[in-house]
């Protein structure tokens, strides 16, 4: 049975004046509590997706010398309520040749795909909606649906500049899946299970515990990881699916207003996502930095805010690596993955096996400052 | 399956019925707000102002479907290799590390073959060079 966000809740004492409240239906109880969590989630993640539009103006103003958008709100910081206003008021228009039903369908399958991942991110070790046990392949496999995305939002809008940026869309994306599931894979290999918890339970402590100094192959492994998620979500240097100089705007180049606006919402949650996934594969999640034997809602707010900080902080290196790198040619982005990501990842995955089996499991921590 | 184990697909369904409601609620309140005149110049695929000659729809470039199958191969491969690694260190724990061993390094040397493979044929390559079987 997998642990969930009620069973969690369910230790504390509120839980059986709420079963009291609605007449011991705990099927319904259950419902409900998922739904506000989901809508907090979701609510959260829009605005984490709206800053990031936010942010990734200001930091690229930074990095050129510019000011940024600071008219409106103090700062500029609701342009991205001011954009999505305008998204809305925006005239849908949708090319006449185009295939209807695959035009809608394409980003609401983006919206689809993220949003059921946001249902396994670990926030904290009580507050995971769904600890499945398969989370993170669960995750992997249900991320795929964006490829899906774009690929149909290319194909739909029978426009030839979409056609090849979905094309390459989907190339590139299940391209990059292979270094980023076997960069997963050792981590599973560590790890022991495919379970967020599973995981986060074995990165508790100081920072000398989390995956990522385990041993050298996890080292490289993370940062395997790292380049494939950026590649996966269409960032620079990987935007090669909206190539804004070359491709006008890759796939969604057909598409205006409110589906312009779900597929960037889309894709800035997947950063998220993605950056999340990274902090609780290899940088020890929400884990608080000392041993705690108790356990109170507070204490999850702070590993919450942890989890966080670790994420926005990945989120910034991806948007700071978009305004620095240059954008690379299709060659170069197919011989990145199968020539140098792919065989790295192998390696990589071949070393923890071994590292398991001579080592006995431990980490360098371990070794160097004696076992668990 | 018992019931206790959908218990962790309830917040999945509904994080997904959110996705559609959102995008639904976005679809409606922009027909509510968004101008409507449609012209026949708005709804021509976008083609920097030229007049577009065909559909989009025609024959491209095999090697997208190259990299497909390629793809597929691998994803399998990973996937299959999920299970063992999730019990590695259990077998591990009970010493039977080196067996385990031995049999996952084993099944990854297929991947590396299959790898090695295609980078020996050239399909890992983007702009496959076509002089070898030119000179057959």
């Amino acid at each position: 049975m997998n642990q969930t966000l009620v069973s969690y809740l369910s230790q504390y004492e509120f839980y059986d004046v709420l079963i009291g409240i609605f007449g011991k239906n705990e099927g319904l109880l259950a419902f409900v509590i998922y739904l506000l969590f989901a809508a907090a989630i979701v609510g959260l993640c829009a605005t984490i997706g709206g800053l990031g539009t936010y942010a990734e103006r200001k930091i690229s103003a930074d990095i050129q010398q510019r000011i940024g958008p600071n008219r409106v709100g103090p700062y500029g910081i609701l342009q991205f309520l001011a954009d999505g206003v305008k998204m809305i008021t925006k005239e849908d228009v949708m090319p006449n040749t185009a295939d209807k039903f695959l035009f809608y369908l394409a980003p609401m399958l983006a919206l689809i795909g993220v949003f059921a991942t946001l249902a396994v991110l670990p926030w904290s070790s009580g507050f995971m909606m769904a600890d499945l046990n398969v989370g993170i392949f669960y995750l992997i496999a249900i991320s795929s649906l964006v490829g899906v995305s774009v690929f149909l939002g290319g194909y739909a809008s029978n426009s030839k500049w979409s056609m090849l940026g979905g094309l390459r869309g989907a190339s590139q994306i299940i391209s990059y899946e292979i270094p980023v599931t076997i960069s997963v894979l050792s981590i599973t290999l560590l790890a022991g299970g495919m379970g967020f918890g599973t995981i986060l339970s074995q990165q508790q402590g100081t920072p000398i515990h989390w995956f990522i100094f385990h041993n050298p192959f996890a080292f490289i492994a993370f940062f395997v990881y790292f380049i494939g998620a950026l590649a996966e979500t269409n960032r620079a240097p990987f935007d090669l699916p909206e190539a804004e100089s070359e491709l006008v705007s890759g796939y969604h180049t057909e598409y205006t207003g409110m589906r312009f606006g779900f597929f960037a919402l889309a894709e800035y949650i997947e950063v998220f996502v993605v950056c999340g996934v990274g902090a609780a594969l290899f940088l020890g999640g929400g884990n608080l930095p000392f041993n705690v034997q108790f356990d109170i809602i507070p204490l999850q707010l702070f590993q919450v805010v942890i989890f966080m900080t670790k994420a926005l902080i990945l989120y910034y290196v991806v948007i700071w690596i978009r305004w620095t790198f240059p954008r690379l040619r299709v060659d170069q982005l197919m011989s990145i993955c199968w020539k140098y990501l792919t065989p790295i990842a192998i390696f990589n995955l071949v070393g923890n096996a071994v590292w398991i089996v001579v080592f006995n499991g431990k980490s360098i921590a371990d070794l160097v400052f004696g076992g668990h | 399956m018992t019931p206790a184990q959908f218990d962790g697909l309830m917040p999945i369904v509904i994080l997904m019925g959110i996705a559609v409601l959102l995008f639904a609620g976005g679809h409606f309140v922009s027909v509510l707000l968004a101008p409507k005149k449609p012209s026949i110049l708005k709804q021509t695929p976008y083609e920097c102002g030229e007049q577009p000659v065909g559909s989009a729809w025609s024959a491209f470039n095999v090697r997208f479907y190259v990299v497909g199958l390629i793809f597929i191969i691998f994803d399998v491969e990973s996937v299959l290799m999920f299970p063992v690694a999730t019990i590695f260190k259990e077998l591990n724990e009970v010493g039977e590390g080196g067996y385990a061993l031995i049999v996952f390094l084993s099944f990854i040397s297929v991947l590396i073959e299959g790898i090695a493979y295609c980078w020996k044929k050239g399909d890992l390559d983007w702009v496959k060079s076509f002089q070898v079987s030119n000179k057959k």
